[in-house]
């Protein structure tokens, strides 16, 4: 079992608390205060994504963070090193588009990551039948290749995916891009049910989740709950990153009352 | 037969797990459609009736004398309905999508004659349609966002990266991401996941099947050389298809823009490096991070920094030759075509043109060689003459 499953199994919460951000969001020195808010706020785990400038499983509020986090040079080795700073208090995910991973070398990209301590990497654009060199590289250096599942999934397709995943299954709350919305989806407890008969793997949910009553919907049948956007949009409207940190504090620690 | 998902390594479909079943879907309801015999009839008989194919295949004498030979024959795809071979494929999508029982089209643009094609054909089928296009690109094809209006078909404008294509593509692609169930999403070149690489070739494909039969019937043998230009690649594909197994050179050009050293150009096989861009693996321009770099050129459908992955094969497999022609190039050539033809080329066309302008010399008089016009240059008038200095 891997770390990241032993720590679903073992937790003594309803769900496991995942934020998101953008490495190098808004700055690389910011970001690291808003990471720092992450764990003041209860994060089990943290989600951290490497800026691409063609994000297209992203709505507005990643896309803008990656393009301003890209305009001012944020590199996959600047997020690595970030992780690397983070990895000893917090199990660190990483969200990477797959050309960026292709570029730096398939290979060379996890062994970084597995160097810097990471646990899982996300690669929203690889579905499990191009990913079959990239799940071997990942097991082969004890980094979890975490597989996403959608709504649209047919029961065939949940099971093969089931099949490669470890660590957690991404659980696509919509059909859609990432981005706060008002309601989760009336099929959501349908769709996780789905996926629990296939698999033992933990099921964290994610797109969409923005507010805790949508995290308490979420942990009634998940293992896990991932915000995003709202957690970016705070930092965006926040008057200085202090003010948007406070924020983020707040708003998590509501979020973990939600989930005991 | 499956429909083809990899060219060599090249293909493949990089996207969210939300839109595979579709792609599953639509790569089903093609392999059963494809060589169905109602489908084939209506497919032909609105290329006939409404396109107006056959296109013909005119032999360019004055062109030919000008340049000293080789005999050059234009595929005139700029007489097809709408103004260039982007309908081939538009009209048979939207046939599938009418057949898959799909209630909305989606689709990317960037000079806008993919957008007004798509806008057409759904115009023709009575489905509503939402064409994405980077807001650059709607203020340079002016004229083509007024007939897409007119079509019935909304324009959304795109505002984020490059405000370009390539970000119409990253945004068409999010709608459908989120609206998968009920849209179908017609891809303009032999671009994206599979299957569309394979499937927008193949409805491109009639531009080389009948130019081979009409050159075989005007010069009683096969062309030396075909020459199309290569954004994504759409009716190069179309055009080399029905060839591949002749004995036949064939040349793709692409935009070199300012140079190819200059850094601003779309010369994605030239100068791009193997990468994942719009869900398949093909040549791409990136930084050395796998970033995306914004292309450039003179011609808003050639202004892309990707390829179609059947492409980067064919360049691979040393079956078809890539090279790059300037944008002050095409514009003489567009100058040049338009004065001694009568024909005012696109943009995107005078890219082929302005090859064969540079390369007449390598041919006999009696070679013969066919360039695919791909579209016609009234969309360009006004950027065209801002640039030759006609106009302010």
């Amino acid at each position: 079992m891997s770390r990241l499953e032993e720590l679903f199994k073992g937790r003594s919460k309803k769900a496991l608390l995942m934020p998101y951000t953008t490495g190098g969001y808004p700055t690389v020195k910011d970001c690291r205060q808003v990471l720092e808010a992450f764990i003041a706020g209860g994060a089990d785990m943290i989600e951290l994504g490497v800026p691409f400038s063609d994000p297209l499983a992203d709505g507005p509020v990643v896309q803008a963070s990656t393009q301003q986090a890209l305009d001012q040079g944020v590199t996959p080795d600047d997020v690595l090193q970030l992780a690397s700073e983070f990895a000893s208090r917090v199990p660190v995910v990483l969200m990477i588009y797959y050309n960026c991973v292709f570029a730096y070398g398939q290979d060379r990209f996890v062994e970084a990551a597995a160097a810097a301590g990471v646990d899982g990497l996300i690669v929203p654009d690889l579905p499990v039948d191009e990913g079959e060199e990239f799940i071997e590289a990942c097991r082969a250096r004890g980094v979890d290749a975490i597989l996403l599942v959608a709504p649209t999934s047919p029961d065939e397709r949940i099971k093969l995916i089931a099949g490669s995943a470890s660590g957690f299954i991404y659980c696509v709350s919509v059909a859609g891009v990432t981005g706060a919305r008002t309601s989760l989806s009336e099929q959501l407890p349908d769709f996780l049910g789905r996926v629990r008969a296939r698999t033992d793997v933990p099921l964290a949910v994610g797109f969409g989740v923005s507010t805790s009553e949508h995290a308490a919907e979420v942990a009634r049948f998940a293992d896990g709950v991932i915000i995003g956007s709202r957690l970016i949009s705070m930092v965006d409207e926040a008057p200085d990153i202090g003010d948007g940190c406070r924020k983020i504090v707040k708003f998590l620690k509501e979020v973990n009352e939600v989930l005991k | 037969m499956t429909i083809q998902s990899r060219f060599g390594p090249y293909g493949g479909r990089y996207v969210p797990e939300t839109v595979i079943p579709a792609l599953d879907e639509l790569a089903a309801a093609y392999e059963r459609l494809k060589d169905d015999s109602g489908f084939r009839a209506e497919l032909n008989s609105l290329l006939k009736d409404f396109v107006g194919r056959p296109t013909p295949l005119y032999f360019a004498g004055r062109l030919t004398a000008k340049l000293g030979g080789p005999r050059i024959y234009l595929k005139r795809e700029d007489l097809c309905h709408t103004g260039a071979h982007k309908i081939n494929n538009t009209v048979g999508q939207l046939l599938l999508a009418a057949e898959m029982g799909k209630k909305r089209i989606i689709a990317e643009t960037g000079a806008g004659q993919h957008g007004v094609a798509t806008a057409t054909a759904a115009a023709l089928f009575g489905i509503p349609c939402a064409i994405y296009m980077g807001i650059k690109d709607i203020a340079r094809q002016e004229l083509n966002v007024v007939r897409m209006k007119l079509l019935g078909a909304e324009v959304v404008p795109v505002s984020s990266g490059s405000q370009t294509l390539k970000d119409a593509m990253n945004d068409a692609i999010r709608d459908w991401v989120g609206n998968v169930e009920h849209t179908y999403y017609v891809i303009g070149s032999v671009a994206g996941p599979a299957p569309y690489p394979a499937l927008v070739r193949d409805f491109q494909s009639v531009i080389g099947r009948e130019a081979r039969q009409q050159v075989l019937e005007s010069e009683g043998r096969l062309p030396d050389e075909l020459v199309a230009c290569v954004g994504g690649g759409s009716n190069a594909m179309g055009l080399f298809a029905a060839f591949l197994d002749d004995q036949v050179s064939m040349t793709g050009v692409e935009a070199a823009g300012e140079g190819l050293d200059s850094g601003k150009h779309g010369a994605s096989i030239e100068r791009g490096q193997r990468g994942v861009l719009h869900g398949s693996m093909s040549y791409i321009l990136q930084d050395a991070y796998g970033q995306i770099i914004e292309a450039h050129s003179i011609s808003a459908g050639l202004d892309y920094p990707g390829v179609g992955p059947e492409h980067s094969w064919l360049h691979d497999e040393g079956r078809v030759r890539y090279d790059s022609v300037t944008d002050a190039e095409a514009l003489a050539a567009f100058t040049l075509l338009s004065e001694t033809e009568g024909i005012i080329p696109a943009l995107e066309s005078a890219h082929a043109i302005a090859w064969i302008v540079k390369h007449a010399g390598d041919y006999g008089k009696d070679g013969v060689v066919i360039v695919n016009l791909s579209g016609r240059g009234d969309k360009d008038v006004h950027q065209a003459a801002r640039a030759l200095g006609i106009m302010e």
